[in-house]
C-alpha cells in the first residue's frame, strides 16, 4: 500500500539545504529531464561550474536573482511504497515564521548541520521549534561530509553534540546521519565514502519511519464542518429528510453505535450512521472525511465537537497556549484577535502575556508585546466557548490561529498549553517556564 | 491499539473534500473553475462526494479562449447536464470582438483569459474560486498556498503570502478581494491518473490515443484546425497521440501515444521524462518566470 509522508526542512542559511532537496529530488528521478535543461542552462548563464540543484527549489523570479529562498516550496517525489511531500523551509529570514509553518504538518523533519561548523544558533532554534510543534521524527543530517573528508571524529562530535541538545530538549525520535547533498553521498544510496558508517541513507531512512498513528490512538473528535439537510434539493428524493454532520475525524475512531456527546450543548447521543459518496461506513478513523448521522434529533452548526461520551473535553472561554508570532504589527495585551480552533471561529481578547521564549537558551523572560517571530505564553478570553485538548495530545485539536478582525489576516500559530511541549522529558532547567502560574 | 494508515489516494481524497468543505462552510460566493481538463474533472468529482447526498451547493464556471477543442466543450455541457449544475461561461471572444482585448501575434488565447477571469469573480461577486492547480505542475505554483489571497485587483503577492499551519485554512478577506482556493495541492500527475482509474471517471476523449493531423511546431504536435495551421515549412502528418492537458488548440500540444486505456497512461506517465507542462503548453516555455508573472496578474 502506498502511504502518504510529509517532512519539513530545516537548516542555516549555507548548511546546502536546497542542495540537498535537488539531490533528493533528482536521484529518486522526480526531475523530469525539460526541468533539468532548464537548470543546466541557469546554472551556465550564471557561469557556475556544476548543475546547481538549488535551482530545482528556487521558484520565483526574484528567489533565483537572489540566490536565496523567500517562501515555504512545496516538492513531490516518491519511493516505492510512499509519496513523499516536502515543505522546503528558508533558513535566513523569519526563520521561525517559516519552519514553524512547514513543522505544523510534518511527520519528521530533516535538520542540516555543516560537518564544518557544528551545533550553530539556528539547530538549537530549530530542534526547539521541532520539539514545540511536536514533530514525531526528528533527522539531523550532517551535510558538506565532502569537505571534511568523511571523517569519522568529526562526524562522531557532531552527533554528540546534536544527540545531547535533543536529549536536552525532550525529543524522543531523533536520528543523526552522515551525507554529502553535493556529491549525493548518504542520500538516496548508502555512503560510499564514509565506510565506518553502516546506517541507512537519508531516503532509507524516510522510508522506514512510521506514519505517526497518535491522531488515532487517542479519543475521539470530530469537529463539524457543516450540516448537510438536501430537504427539497435532494437529487434522490428518498434524502429529503436526510441530516448529516460533514466533518473530518480529527482523532481517533468512531464506530456505528457507539455514545457521543455533542459540545458545547452538552447533549448526548449515540452514532447512528456513518456516510460517505461511496457508502456507508461501519467506522471511521483520524483524517477520514465522513459524514455523522445521529441517533436524536440535535441542533448542530459548523463549530460544534461530535466526541467521544468518555473523555470529552470541557468546554472553556479562557485559553492558554504559546504562540509563536508570524506579523510585523507586535502583539498587545488586550488587543482583539479571532481564534480559529478546529472549524470554530470566536472573538477574543488577549488578558496577558505570560512571557516569550528565549530559543537560544530556552529560558522564559517577561515581555509585553510579542515581536515577529518571538515565541510567547498569552491567554486570552473568549466571547464564547471552544473545546480544546492539549498539543501534547493532539495536533488537530489542540492547535489554533490567530486571525486580525479587521485585516483578516493570520497572525500567530497556538498550541494550547505548547509550554508543556518541553517539559515532561527535557533535562535542562524549564523550572521556572514550568513554574508560571497564571 | 494501532491502525493502518490511510492509502494514499483516499488520504489526499479526505484532505481535498475538508479543503472544499471549509472554504464553502466559511465563504458566502464559491464558485469552481471547470474546464472540462482532467485536473477539474477530478476536482469537481471530489466536490459532489463532499456535499452528497445534497446537490452542488455552488456554480461552475468556464473561460472559454474561443479556441477550445470542440469534443471538450461537448464533455463539459453533458458532466454540467449529468451534474445537473449551473455554468457560467466567461467568453475570451467577446472581449476580442469588442476591442477590450487584443489577439496577440502569435495567436495565443491563454494569457488573454485573465481579464475575462477577473470580470466575472467580480460581476458574480464570488469570493472563493476553486481551481485545478497542482503544486507539482510548475515553480511557481509549488510556492502557492492551498487558500492563496487575492486582493481587489485579483493580484498574486508571492513575497507577503499568508502562512498556512496545520489543516487551519484561514479563507477570510477584506470586501473586494477573493481567495483562490487549490484543493488538490498535494496530488501530483500519477496521483490523479492513479484516482481517476481508482473511480472510474469520464474524460474527454482526447486524453486517450487517437488519430489526428498534426504539425510540428517548437518541438511540440498542434491539432490542424480552426485555429492552428500550419505555417511555412510546417507539414501536415496524420499520428497516434493523446493529451496530457487539454487547453487552448493553438498552444496546447498531443504527445505520441498509443496509450487507450488508463492503464496504459499509467505506464506513459510513470516513465515519461518530460513535466505535462513542458511537454504541452507553449505559454509556459515562453520564460523561466511564464507563470509567475500570469499567476501575480490574477491568471488560475
Amino acid at each position: 500500500m502506498t502511504t502518504l509522508f510529509r517532512l519539513a526542512t530545516a537548516g542555516s542559511v549555507d548548511d546546502g539545504k536546497s542542495t540537498l532537496v535537488g539531490r533528493l529530488l533528482y536521484d529518486t528521478k522526480s526531475v523530469l529531464a525539460d526541468q533539468l535543461d532548464a537548470v543546466e542552462r541557469v546554472s551556465k548563464e550564471k557561469g557556475l561550474g556544476i548543475v546547481d540543484l538549488a535551482l530545482l527549489t528556487d521558484g520565483l523570479r526574484a528567489e533565483r536573482e537572489q540566490g536565496i529562498t523567500i517562501d515555504v516550496a512545496y516538492r513531490y517525489f516518491a519511493s516505492p511504497n510512499r509519496n513523499f511531500i516536502l515543505a522546503d523551509c528558508p533558513g535566513h529570514v523569519q526563520y521561525t515564521r517559516n519552519t514553524v509553518t512547514g513543522a505544523s504538518t510534518a511527520d519528521a523533519m530533516v535538520l542540516l548541520v555543516d560537518a564544518r561548523k557544528g551545533v550553530l544558533e539556528q539547530t538549537r532554534r530549530h530542534l526547539a521549534v521541532a520539539a514545540l510543534l511536536r514533530v514525531p521524527h526528528v533527522i539531523v543530517a550532517v551535510n558538506k561530509m565532502d569537505l571534511v573528508d568523511y571523517d569519522q571524529a568529526t562526524y562522531e562530535t557532531v552527533s554528540a553534540a546534536v544527540t545531547a541538545l535533543a536529549d536536552e530538549l525532550g525529543i524522543e525520535h531523533a536520528v543523526v546521519i552522515p551525507v554529502s547533498a553535493l556529491e549525493g553521498d548518504g542520500v538516496v544510496t548508502r555512503t560510499v565514502h564514509a565506510p565506518w558508517y553502516d546506517g541507512p541513507s537519508l531516503l532509507e531512512l524516510l522510508e522506514e519511519l512510521p506514519v505517526a498513528d497518535e491522531t488515532t490512538g487517542e479519543r475521539f473528535r470530530f469537529p463539524v464542518q457543516l450540516a448537510i439537510r438536501p430537504q427539497d434539493a435532494a437529487r434522490d428524493p428518498q434524502h429529503r429528510e436526510y441530516r448529516g454532520y460533514a466533518g473530518q475525524v480529527a482523532s481517533g475512531i468512531v464506530r456505528v453505535g457507539d455514545p457521543v456527546v455533542v459540545l458545547p450543548q452538552g447533549r448526548h447521543t449515540t452514532i447512528a450512521g456513518i456516510d460517505t459518496a461511496d457508502g456507508e461506513l461501519d467506522s471511521a478513523f483520524a483524517s477520514q472525511s465522513v459524514t455523522l448521522r445521529l441517533a436524536d434529533e440535535i441542533d448542530i452548526t459548523r463549530g460544534d465537537l461530535i466526541a467521544a461520551a468518555e473523555g470529552a473535553p470541557e468546554p472553556t472561554q479562557s485559553l492558554d497556549g504559546m504562540v509563536a508570532w508570524l506579523h510585523e504589527r507586535p502583539l498587545r495585551v488586550g488587543q482583539r484577535v479571532l481564534v480559529k480552533h478546529t472549524t470554530r471561529t470566536v472573538p477574543a481578547i488577549v488578558s496577558d502575556i505570560s512571557g516569550r521564549l528565549d530559543l537560544d537558551n530556552l529560558a522564559p523572560e517577561a515581555a509585553d508585546t510579542l515581536q515577529l517571530n518571538d515565541i510567547g505564553r498569552v491567554v486570552l478570553r473568549l466571547a464564547s466557548p471552544i473545546m480544546p485538548d492539549e498539543y501534547l495530545v493532539s495536533r488537530r485539536t489542540g492547535s489554533f490561529l490567530l486571525i486580525d478582525p479587521q485585516s483578516q489576516n493570520t497572525l500567530a500559530a497556538g498550541m494550547i498549553r505548547g509550554d508543556k511541549a518541553f517539559s515532561a522529558q527535557a533535562t535542562i532547567g524549564l523550572g521556572q517556564f514550568w513554574a508560571w502560574e497564571i | 491499539m494501532t491502525y493502518e494508515p490511510l492509502d494514499l489516494l483516499s488520504e489526499l481524497e479526505s484532505e481535498s473534500i475538508h479543503i472544499i468543505r471549509e472554504a464553502v462552510s466559511e465563504l458566502e460566493r464559491p464558485v469552481l473553475l471547470f474546464s472540462g481538463g482532467k485536473d477539474s474533472v477530478v476536482m469537481l468529482h471530489l466536490a459532489l462526494k463532499a456535499f452528497w447526498p445534497a446537490p452542488l451547493p455552488f456554480p461552475v464556471m468556464h473561460v472559454d479562449t474561443g479556441h477550445n477543442f470542440p469534443e471538450v466543450l461537448e464533455f463539459r455541457d453533458q458532466a454540467v447536464a449529468d451534474a445537473r449544475l449551473r455554468l457560467v461561461v466567461a467568453k475570451v471572444q467577446d472581449y476580442i470582438d469588442d476591442g477590450r482585448l487584443e489577439e496577440r501575434s502569435d495567436g495565443t488565447r491563454n494569457p488573454l483569459q485573465t481579464q475575462p477571469l477577473l470580470d466575472a469573480i467580480a460581476e458574480h461577486r464570488f469570493d472563493a474560486v476553486f481551481g485545478g492547480g497542482r503544486r507539482d505542475e510548475e515553480k511557481a505554483r509549488a510556492k502557492e498556498r492551498v487558500v492563496s489571497l487575492r486582493d481587489e485587483f485579483g493580484q498574486w503577492d508571492p513575497r507577503n503570502q499568508r502562512p498556512e499551519l496545520w489543516n487551519l485554512y484561514n479563507p477570510r478577506h477584506r470586501p473586494g478581494e477573493h481567495v483562490r482556493v487549490f484543493p488538490l495541492s498535494n496530488w501530483t500527475e500519477l496521483d490523479i491518473w492513479r484516482y481517476i482509474e481508482r473511480e472510474n471517471i469520464v474524460l474527454p476523449a482526447l486524453y486517450y490515443a487517437h488519430e489526428r493531423e498534426v504539425f510540428q511546431r517548437d518541438g511540440m504536435w498542434l491539432a490542424v484546425g480552426p485555429y492552428s495551421q500550419p505555417r511555412g515549412k510546417e507539414t501536415v502528418e496524420t499520428k497516434l497521440v493523446r493529451y496530457r492537458t487539454v487547453g487552448d488548440m493553438s498552444c496546447t500540444g498531443a504527445v505520441e501515444s498509443d496509450a487507450y486505456t488508463v492503464a496504459d497512461i499509467l505506464v506513459d506517465v510513470a516513465a515519461t521524462r518530460i513535466s505535462e507542462r513542458g511537454a504541452t503548453r507553449a505559454d509556459d516555455r515562453m520564460t523561466e518566470a511564464a507563470m509567475e508573472d500570469r499567476k501575480k496578474e490574477g491568471y488560475f
